[in-house]
């Protein structure tokens, strides 16, 4: 009876160990930016949701389309109802992999260079995109950055003649995530 | 001797099927990852801009300005079609309503105005009790309440008898009640209650009970057809009081909302356009009018991030 008590533990220990290759956050930040002669607007989402596996680098974000939050109320309505079309396309999401997770060092300090690759979807138009980004190893957490152009266009967003002085025509977009442990 | 090789082998088999099990799950083919944290929390999701501007043509919609958001709206008509050529249809004449609208709380909403119409200044509170919305909280419609004051500043009309500052004034109450159906659709009613407490004569009623309904279509992502009527029961109605018609257009154009249209009333204010109606359609007694909306963010709400 006791070494079998003695072998559950083990058998726990075991898992623990397996789920400590996957890190999450559910208050990941993304922030987007678009700056023109007429006007700078900003928006910031603080309920990215996002799984790390530093095992195969495989990484996923997803977020609410309705949870960036701007300044202006009206600018907030008009990116839902008229860019967006949030009620339609909920979520902006991304699907892949840190190609270089190997090079990770997960003992070291400090900010250390990765490339992550896969498929953004936004407003339900998913493009193949490779980015930059950096990781960096902080007690025990891991904490992940890139920042990276976006073209609305591409993503099936029209902007209309009227305000096209006022938006950019790439976006910048900034993802920060304090991706913690992951235990089952 | 026997019983410790069992032992061993149900170790063997305990590990070998611990690890199987987490290398299953670390394949995830197909599935998403993010399933590991569990079910996502619902969220309330709420309708939004039902109508693009807190006006539909002289009413009020189910939007409400947004928290700190100033709103500075200029509604302007013209003279009626029927007054011909010399007028050149209306346009040679001009009633106007200036407004600022303030939104106190994203639920709570005041304005005032001055009219030209019997010079008339108004003021409201506007409250949206209920909030349509999906997801974690179900509700099917929006329900805003709306408590409008006028005060007319002409002069006497009888400056020789005795004349009391409470004839001047007027009060209007609605209830609007109205769904977003879907993203083109939106409905509302408005059972309102009209208050006036001076009136003509004495036969005339001091409440008059009214409905309105009006609604919008949009036909593109950026302009809206919207409409509106009120029904007053004859009975109640002053005489020859007609019921209020009128319809139009949405534009917006990023920090504007431009509504254009047609309208039989003369008011821009719940008092007159319920109560105190007298163009006639069928005779061309239409005005041609529009409503500019300009908004202005002066307060930045506090539950905002800080980087903004």
């Amino acid at each position: 009876m006791k070494k079998l008590i003695i072998a559950i533990t083990l058998l726990g220990f075991t898992v623990a160990t397996y789920a400590q290759d996957k890190y999450f956050t559910r208050s990941g930040q993304a922030t987007f930016f678009s700056s023109t002669p007429v006007e700078d607007i900003k928006a910031i989402n603080e309920g990215a949701v996002c799984v790390l596996d530093v095992n195969n680098g495989n990484v996923e974000v997803s977020m609410l389309n309705k949870s960036f939050q701007f300044k202006k109320a009206l600018m907030q309505e008009h990116f839902n109802e008229n860019y967006m079309e949030s009620n339609t396309y909920p979520k902006s999401k991304f699907k892949g992999q840190v190609v270089d997770i190997d090079k990770v060092d997960l003992d070291k300090d400090g900010a250390q260079n990765v490339t992550v690759k896969g498929d953004l979807t936004i407003h339900g138009e998913t493009h193949t995109v490779e980015v930059p980004g950096t990781i960096e190893v902080n007690d025990g957490n891991l904490m992940a950055h890139t920042v990276f152009m976006v073209t609305p266009e591409d993503y099936g967003i029209e902007i209309p003649g009227m305000v096209r002085e006022n938006i950019a025509e790439e976006i910048e977009v900034t993802i920060d995530l304090n991706l913690e442990p992951l235990k089952q | 001797m026997k019983q410790k090789s069992w032992l061993i082998v149900g170790w063997i088999t305990i590990l070998l099927s611990g690890a199987s099990i987490t290398s299953v799950s670390g394949q995830e083919d197909g599935d998403s990852m993010l399933d590991l944290l569990g079910e996502e929390e619902p969220v309330t999701n709420y309708a939004t801009a039902a109508f693009k501007s807190t006006r539909i043509i002289n009413s009020h919609s189910l939007e409400n300005t947004g928290h700190g958001v100033l709103d500075v709206r200029i509604s302007h008509r013209f003279g009626m079609l029927n007054t011909g050529y010399y007028e050149i249809f209306g346009l040679d004449q001009a009633m106007i309503r200036l407004g600022l609208d303030y939104g106190l709380t994203d639920w709570l909403m005041v304005g005032v105005g001055r009219s030209t119409y019997e010079k008339t200044y108004d003021g409201f509170v506007k409250a949206k009790i209920l909030r349509q919305s999906s997801g974690a909280k179900t509700m099917p419609v929006t329900l805003a309440v709306l408590s409008t004051m006028s005060i007319n500043t002409l002069k006497w009309a009888n400056p020789e008898r005795e004349n009391f500052a409470s004839s001047r004034y007027a009060y209007a109450f609605q209830a609007i009640v109205g769904r977003k159906f879907t993203e083109g659709l939106t409905l509302q009613l408005m059972p309102s209650m009209v208050h006036r407490n001076l009136v003509p004569t004495a036969d005339d009623a001091h409440d008059i009970f009214a409905l309105g309904v009006g609604g919008r279509v949009k036909i593109s992502k950026r302009v809206a057809v919207n409409f509106e009527y009120y029904y007053g029961h004859p009975d109640q109605m002053p005489e020859g009081s007609t019921n209020s018609v009128s319809i139009g257009f949405d534009i917006e154009t990023g920090g504007h909302v431009f509504q254009l249209h047609f309208t039989n009333s003369t008011h821009i204010i719940e008092k007159g356009f319920i109560t105190e109606n007298t163009g006639k359609w069928e005779d061309g007694g239409i005005h041609f009018g529009f409503n500019i909306s300009r908004v202005f963010t002066i307060h930045q709400p506090k539950d905002k991030p800080d980087e903004l």
